[in-house]
């Protein structure tokens, strides 16, 4: 069941002022910038924000799949910057990843049964036997068969190939999984089928997740906890109720009141933003928001603005909180 | 109530593919009347865009109409048997009377030329406006369509504009001439809910200023809620349940129409309340069983269900093609 009374304990993940760059022909890309929070053990973090607002990069970063350009990651406790080889090895083995695109990330000429055990496999764990059986279980904990280890991915519908990512995800038995998209691609049936799995995983295994998704409907029905980014930063994160029911930063409010409502309802009265997301190669000076923001003054374009606390465990990072949040 | 803008029935259409003959469209039925806007929903691979194409009179080479009807009415109030027109007049009605929004906006945009060629292209082909006539109307689209600093981005090339701005050029290129009915094939799927917003937002303005009929494809739920009067549903290549949309999601009546309903995440839902799911998957379509094609994931399913099933009417302006239908309620 989901977590309400954190923080319980120290959290499971501790991101600390994380950045990742990249440099490109064009110029430097802030993909990542300053970004920090916890991530409470059992729970399961949403992770929001539009396209190319830095979710991919920011899980890969924190996993250190790539090197962060500044910040830390601690995780239960260690600090995986100053981890040894050895001890970032085996770090890694107790954080697996969903990949965003389940077509590309599975390797078309493994079967599933071989790509299921090749973390297995790698760490030197089990015999060819027990490794066998692994599989086995893994695939009926996913909602598949024993003799599906025979085939092929492409012998596979997206939403099965979701269950096989999600079993080669398992198979070193990790306590905290990145789930990338893991729903996006797959029609309102399938997806339903997927998250009550990742629903069960977690009460049968105990898993922390961090579960990055483009659809907030999605995340309040998965999430105990959200970070919304824009442009590569966080500008809100808290516990999901009274995050979705109160957003407190005037991104999440006009992200949220953009998301369809499945009732044909007479017409919300809505905030529909203005323009595009500006370049991540120049990102606005201050608040990265401020360009599309209905109440931008001039101080927004100063320094970026503080995390301001609006509830328990809740941020916000606007200038105007204390003008314009009015808490439930 | 007059005829409809666009009445298709029972339409067939299948495809050759080595050696193999499939059917992807078994049995589509709906009506569209002048004005409103009906949304064609269903999962990928249900037959939307195979719809689409039919309707605009542009199969792929492999594919044909081996079955059913496609009548449009005219703005003459003329009534073109779609399955039955030359290829002559099927150009004279694409993009002057029926218009499409491609599901790719990047396939459908040659990314060769400038947006302001391309939509000028539209007007060269249909109308007899001059040059400098056919570049004001072309800035007159973009300025519509809310492209910002218009008179400089009439010059870009596709790959310039982000994906919203794409979008935006898409739909002025076809609306340029005023079409009377605009086919849109997820027009918003690949773009953020807050430029979603703006594209929907668009659509409807446009729609009530210029007065077309729009058929529009999704497989969003909420976005049928925001855009549709009507809504039909389409499951394996057939529709299953066309109904007003206020009637279709308070009173879903077919079994996948009530599960589809149920599966979707709603927002303020309780805690701790799963979602329901829809049992197994889309059978391929080359193993439809006979009968009803969700028989097999349908918990009300029986001996009846394998037999040929048809849309019936069930209540007013309400048609379901199921032994079994019964007014549902929708919502967890
Ligand atoms: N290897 C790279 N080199 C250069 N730029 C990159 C690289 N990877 C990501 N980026 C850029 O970093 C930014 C963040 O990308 P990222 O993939 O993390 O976004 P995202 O939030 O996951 O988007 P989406 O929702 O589309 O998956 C984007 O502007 C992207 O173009
Ligand atoms: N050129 C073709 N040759 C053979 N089969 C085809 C062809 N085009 C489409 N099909 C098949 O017809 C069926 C319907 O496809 P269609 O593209 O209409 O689905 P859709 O409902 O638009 O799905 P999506 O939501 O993924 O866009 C699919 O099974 C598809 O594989
Ligand atoms: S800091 Fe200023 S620009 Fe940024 S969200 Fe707050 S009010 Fe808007
Ligand atoms: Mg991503
Ligand atoms: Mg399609």
């Amino acid at each position: 069941m989901p977590n309400m009374g954190w923080p319980v304990s120290e959290p499971l993940l501790q991101i600390r002022g994380l950045s990742k760059r990249f440099e490109t022909a064009r110029g430097t890309v802030h993909a990542v910038n300053d970004v920090s929070f916890d991530i409470p053990r059992g729970s399961i973090t949403g992770l929001v924000g539009e396209s190319g607002s830095g979710k991919t990069t920011l899980g890969r970063a924190l996993l250190r799949l790539t090197d962060p350009s500044e910040g830390q990651t601690i995780f239960d406790g260690q600090d995986l910057n100053t981890l040894s080889a050895a001890g970032l090895r085996n770090a890694r083995k107790r954080m697996q990843i969903i990949f965003q695109d389940p077509v590309s990330s599975l390797n078309p000429r493994l079967r599933v049964g071989d790509i299921i055990a090749e973390g297995l496999r790698a760490h030197r764990i089990g015999t060819p036997r027990s490794r066998r059986e692994t599989v086995v279980a893994l695939l009926e904990e996913v909602g598949l068969q024993a003799d599906h280890r025979n085939r092929f991915p492409h012998e596979f519908s997206g939403g099965q190939r979701q269950r096989i990512g999600i079993a080669r995800a398992l198979a070193l038995e990790p306590d905290f999984i990145v789930a990338d998209e893991s729903v996006s691609a797959l029609d309102v049936s399938i997806q339903a089928q997927v998250l009550n799995l990742l629903l069960d995983l977690r009460e049968r295994r105990n898993l922390t997740m961090l579960f990055i998704a483009h659809d907030l409907s999605v995340v309040e029905y998965l999430c105990d906890q959200i970070v919304v980014m824009y442009l590569g930063r966080v500008v809100e994160s808290g516990p999901s109720r009274p995050l979705y029911s109160n957003p407190a930063h005037p991104y999440t409010r006009a992200l949220l009141s953009a998301v369809p409502v499945p009732d044909p309802q007479p017409l919300r009265s809505r905030t529909i933003l203005k323009g595009d997301i500006p370049s991540p190669l120049a990102p606005p000076s201050g608040c990265v928001f401020r360009t599309r923001c209905p109440h931008a003054i001039d101080i927004c374009a100063q320094e970026a603005p503080e995390p301001v606390s609006v509830g328990p465990a809740r941020q916000c990072y606007c200038k105007r909180t204390e003008d314009l949040y009015v808490p439930a | 109530m007059s005829e409809p803008v666009l009445h298709v029935s029972d339409l067939r259409v299948t495809f050759r593919a080595r050696n193999r003959a499939v059917t992807a469209l078994r049995d589509v039925a709906f009506t569209l009347d002048a004005g409103r806007t009906l949304a064609l929903v269903g999962e990928s691979g249900s037959g939307k865009s195979v719809s689409s194409l039919a309707i605009m009179g542009l199969l792929p080479k492999n594919g044909s109409v081996s079955g059913g009807s496609i009548r449009y009415r005219g703005s003459s109030g003329r009534v073109t048997e779609i399955t039955a027109a030359s290829e002559d007049e099927m150009r004279a009605l694409r993009g002057a009377e029926i218009a499409m929004i491609f599901q790719e906006p990047m396939s459908s945009l040659n990314p060769l030329f400038t947006v302001g060629d391309q939509i000028g292209e539209m007007l060269l082909l249909h109308s007899d406006l001059d040059a400098a006539s056919r570049r004001k109307r072309v800035l007159d689209m973009l300025e519509l369509v809310e492209i910002p600093a218009a008179a400089s981005r009439i010059d870009n090339y596709p790959h310039e504009l982000s994906g919203g701005m794409r979008q935006r050029v898409m739909i002025a290129l076809a609306m340029v001439c005023n079409p009377k009915l605009l086919i849109a094939d997820e027009p918003t799927t690949a773009l953020d809910v807050t430029i979603q917003a703006q594209i929907l937002d668009l659509m409807r303005r446009l729609q009530k200023e210029l007065g077309m009929s729009i058929l529009f494809i999704t497989h969003d739920m909420g976005v049928v809620a925001e855009m549709a009067d009507d809504v039909a549903v389409m499951y394996a290549g057939a529709v299953v349940e066309q109904a007003g949309a206020q009637e279709l999601f308070h009173r879903p009546s077919h079994p996948y129409t009530r599960g589809l309903l149920h599966s979707i995440p709603r927002p303020g839902r309780a805690e701790g309340v799963r979602l329901q799911s829809i049992p197994g998957m889309v059978p391929p379509l080359h193993a439809m069983p006979t009968g009803c094609a969700f028989a097999p994931r349908c918990a009300r399913a029986d001996n009846i269900c394998a037999g040929p099933v048809a849309l019936r009417d069930f209540a007013a302006n309400h048609r379901v093609a199921c032994f079994h239908a019964e007014h549902g309620v929708a919502g967890v």
